[in-house]
């Protein structure tokens, strides 16, 4: 049937069992775990320590379940990995993190095992770090940078930085050591934060902190954004994100669930009829790219956002308990080639597809996922057609899915960027036999708050134009993350939410705004 | 939040309830609809319309079929109990303007969201017929409700057990024979719509219906509501509901429809969902 099978080039090794990981990690500890404690180690010796493999359920396993596919470090590993790091006098890797984690001084703490220092050090630039330890595309940012990765030419060799802050901020959790921030002083000023993803819980948090009342307004019936009914529970375990919101339900930010913006109340009523001081919208991206083509109505195509958020948000993969039905396949093509596209096609195949095919335009190279979720998913079975567009959905005489028609391309001459264009080859086609299609193109802006609110400034793709402090055009209105980045990462997102929110404190104490009721 | 302060069965399977939702009551308008759930972790989320609201109150009335699994749920629950989840109002409200006639046709339970466009339509300045349609007398809804915002009523049932025995197609067809409806609102199951639509086309008849499609978020952020009108895929919970129904292609939305017969059907455990590869 297939017509093409291009699969991503083989560079995964056998897999290896948590334990044999471990005692190799054991072993090499007692070796340089001394040395470190002595300082003796030169780095010519840090240099010399292989990169610490991560623990991975088995893939014949793991494509049946829907448990975290990355297992963790254990202490040696993680002290191993942090020793890794050269402490370079410039630490490049800070200027590749968005929210510029003293990486040097975390990675230092945590190799003398000084892990709640470690943690400490991250959580004062970063919200998340459990999350982004799992989620960041690290080698696109800390680890582009490192020079461990540039000496060795190849960036996914460099100190796996994420790694080592996912362990510290796990350790942290699961010896229920996670403290909940403190409180300031009382305000008096009320804000309204739209939207509860990575965005506006950290919004919410640091205007928290300062001591404003802060309440949130979430259309769906759980918060968390993205994080909750997108990124499958095998990448990021709700239980993470849950205990993050309830630790902001500790410091007393309040809650109003289903609760659409834009509908249920507008930004004006909130402003008008609520007197809200100040209000932040983290709306995120939202809105489903298709593909444009003939025959996406069928019977069996969903985007990916309708397809995880069955499977996440509505567990539709708890089939004994749940009342949310999810599309039966057999052989499903999943279209893109970003983290949405790795997330539809691993969660079609943990569902119950024999074969996930991803068809993408350009190649494995130019993915815009992150590299460890495509080698999970090649591992996992899934298969790849590079160079490939599809061109039209076909469907049987009931208006459901029977195949999908591609094209084939080719790499043209370079564009200005140097990147390689692809260009599909003249009268090149091939078909595909399949039962479901899913457009994973990714998210651009949800037009609601836009249409439902005069005067706020909008770019051509929809997303809501800010100033440096955030600031949109109308008053006491601030944005941020993906409805103003266009669909971007978590980091970025909280990122924007700590500029945000400290604006928003600058600018409720200096008397920009006149305080509301 | 929620909470059912009046619970009321008209027929059989069909139920009213009356419950708390203040901001709901206030922002409403014609032609919006709410999405409910009754389970955090398990539930489905399926869109309901909304019947009536009392601003003054802070409630919201809605009026519903039991025959699927949530909805028995939703009727088994009584006076004083809550809805868990209630998000609403969604969609963009009717489109209200003075056409002159309006002829508002409803067919079963597709009465209830055709009475707040009703009482929008009258309130605007238009002279309203409604023709309401059922299998049998014992079936028909809000008739009372419907006669009190109408200038005319028609009533059709399947068996003749209640005015005429006809389909809502014949006094619709009569009426544009008559040269009457400046405008038309078809409610009801799609089949009933799709006919309506093909009735008023030669007479180039603008005919609203409205679409009650499958819905995950309803926010327009997951697209599984989306239906083909005219050259355009729309968003029925954005979009809509209301679309011009001599454009929509009510063959696809009636196969999108379906697309989860057979696991709602309780064939379910037959499917490969959760099963293990090696099996
Ligand atoms: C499948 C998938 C996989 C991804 N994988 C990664 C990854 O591996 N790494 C990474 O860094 N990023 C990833 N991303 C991107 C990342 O999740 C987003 O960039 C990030 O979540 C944006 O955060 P946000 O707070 O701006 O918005 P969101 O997380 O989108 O949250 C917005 C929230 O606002 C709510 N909302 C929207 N409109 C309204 C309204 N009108 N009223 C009330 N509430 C409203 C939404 O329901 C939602 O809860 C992924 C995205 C997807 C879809
Ligand atoms: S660039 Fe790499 S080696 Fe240098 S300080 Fe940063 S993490 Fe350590
Ligand atoms: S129900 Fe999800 S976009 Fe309409």
């Amino acid at each position: 049937m297939m017509s093409e099978d291009q699969r991503v080039e083989d560079t995964t090794e056998e897999h290896r069992s948590a334990e044999e990981i471990a005692r190799e990690a054991r072993r090499l500890w007692q070796e340089y775990g001394p040395r470190a404690a002595e300082g003796t180690l030169k780095n010519r010796d840090r240099r010399a320590i292989p990169q610490m493999a991560m623990p991975a359920q088995d893939p014949a396993e793991r494509r049946c379940n829907q448990m975290e596919v990355p297992l963790g470090y254990t202490e040696e590993q993680a002290r191993l990995e942090a020793l890794r790091c050269l402490n370079c006098p410039t630490a490049p890797c800070i200027a590749g993190c968005p929210v510029a984690i003293d990486i040097p001084r975390f990675l230092l703490q945590a190799a003398a095992g000084k892990f709640q220092d470690s943690i400490n050090t991250i959580k004062e630039a970063s919200l998340l770090p459990a999350v982004c330890g799992r989620v960041c595309p690290q080698e696109s940012q800390c680890m582009l940078e490192c020079t461990v990765g540039k000496v060795a030419k190849d960036p996914m060799q460099s100190v796996a930085i994420g790694r080592v802050e996912r362990y510290v901020a796990d350790l942290e959790r699961e010896e229920d050591r996670v403290e909940v921030p403190a409180v300031g002083p009382d305000t008096g000023f009320r804000v309204g934060v739209v939207g509860s993803g990575p965005a506006g819980l950290t919004v919410a948090a640091d205007l928290r902190k300062a001591g404003h009342q802060v309440e949130i307004f979430e259309a769906f019936h759980k918060p968390g954004g993205v994080m909750i009914y997108g990124i499958p529970e095998f990448r990021l375990p709700k239980e993470i994100v849950r205990k993050e919101i309830e630790g902001l339900e500790k410091m007393g930010v309040t809650f109003h669930l289903n609760f659409l913006i834009g509908r249920t109340r507008t930004i004006e009523d909130l402003i008008r009829k609520d007197h809200f001081d100040a209000l932040f919208i983290g709306s995120g991206a939202g809105l489903p790219k298709f593909m444009e083509i003939p025959g996406e109505n069928l019977v069996g195509v969903f985007s990916a956002n309708e397809y995880l958020t069955r499977a996440n948000l509505m567990k539709a993969y708890d089939r004994e308990h749940v009342d949310t039905p999810i599309y039966e396949s057999r052989v499903v093509a999943v279209l893109g080639g970003g983290n949405v596209a790795m997330d539809a096609a691993r969660m079609a195949l943990r569902l119950g597809a024999e074969e996930v095919h991803v068809i993408y335009r350009r190649t494995r190279r130019e993915m815009p996922a992150r590299v460890e979720e495509v080698d999970h998913a090649h591992e996992e079975g899934i298969r790849f057609h590079f160079l490939s567009s599809p061109v039209e959905i076909l469907g049987d005489e009931q208006g459901r899915v029977r195949a999908i028609r591609c094209q084939r391309y080719e790499l043209g001459e370079p564009d200005d960027s140097g990147r390689r264009r692809p260009v599909p080859v003249e009268g090149d086609f091939f078909e595909m036999t399949v039962d479901t299609v899913i457009p994973s193109l990714g998210n651009v802006a949800n037009p609601l708050i836009r249409k439902t609110t005069d005067n706020l400034e909008t770019n051509k793709w929809g997303n809501i134009v800010v100033d440096e402090h955030n600031r949109t055009s109308l008053d006491r209105v601030y944005a941020g993350g993906d409805i103003v980045l266009g669909a971007a990462t978590v980091i970025l997102a909280m990122g924007e939410g700590r500029r945000a929110a400290a604006a928003i404190t600058e600018d409720l104490r200096s008397g920009r705004w006149e305080k509301k009721g | 939040m929620n909470r059912i302060t009046e619970k009321k069965q008209l027929s059989s399977d069909v139920f009213r309830m009356t419950f708390e939702a203040p901001y709901i009551a206030e922002a409403r308008k014609a032609g919006q609809f709410l999405i409910i759930q009754l389970d955090d972790n398990y539930g489905e989320r399926i869109p309901l319309t909304i019947a009536d609201a009392d601003e003054a109150k802070g409630t919201i009335t809605i009026i519903f079929q039991a025959v699927g699994k949530t909805t028995l749920s939703l009727a088994a629950l009584e006076e004083g109990q809550a809805i868990a989840n209630v998000l609403g109002p969604l969609g963009t409200p009717t489109h209200i303007e003075n056409w002159g006639t309006a002829v508002c046709v409803g067919g079963g339970i597709g009465v209830a969201p055709m009475h707040p466009i009703v009482q929008a339509v009258r309130k605007a300045g238009n002279k309203v017929i409604t023709i309401m349609g059922a299998r049998n007398r014992e079936l028909l809804i809000l008739e009372e409700e419907m006669r009190r915002w109408s200038d005319e009523v028609i009533i059709c049932t399947d068996d003749g057990s209640y005015g005429r025995k006809d389909l809502v197609t014949a006094p619709l067809k009569e009426l544009c024979d008559a040269g009457v409806p400046h405008i038309v609102f078809a409610i009801g199951p799609p089949i009933m719509m799709k006919f309506a639509a093909e009735t008023t086309r030669p007479y180039g008849v603008r005919t609203m219906v409205s679409l009650n499609t499958i819905m995950v978020d309803g926010t327009g952020m997951c697209g599984g509501c989306r239906v083909t009108v005219g050259n355009d895929t729309k968003f029925v919970c954005m979009d809509g509901p209301e679309f011009d129904g001599h454009l929509v292609d009510f063959d696809n939305m009636m196969s999108r429809q379906k697309a989860y017969l057979k696991q709602e059907a309780g064939a379910r455990d037959k499917c490969g969902i959760g099963r293990r590869h090696d099996e």
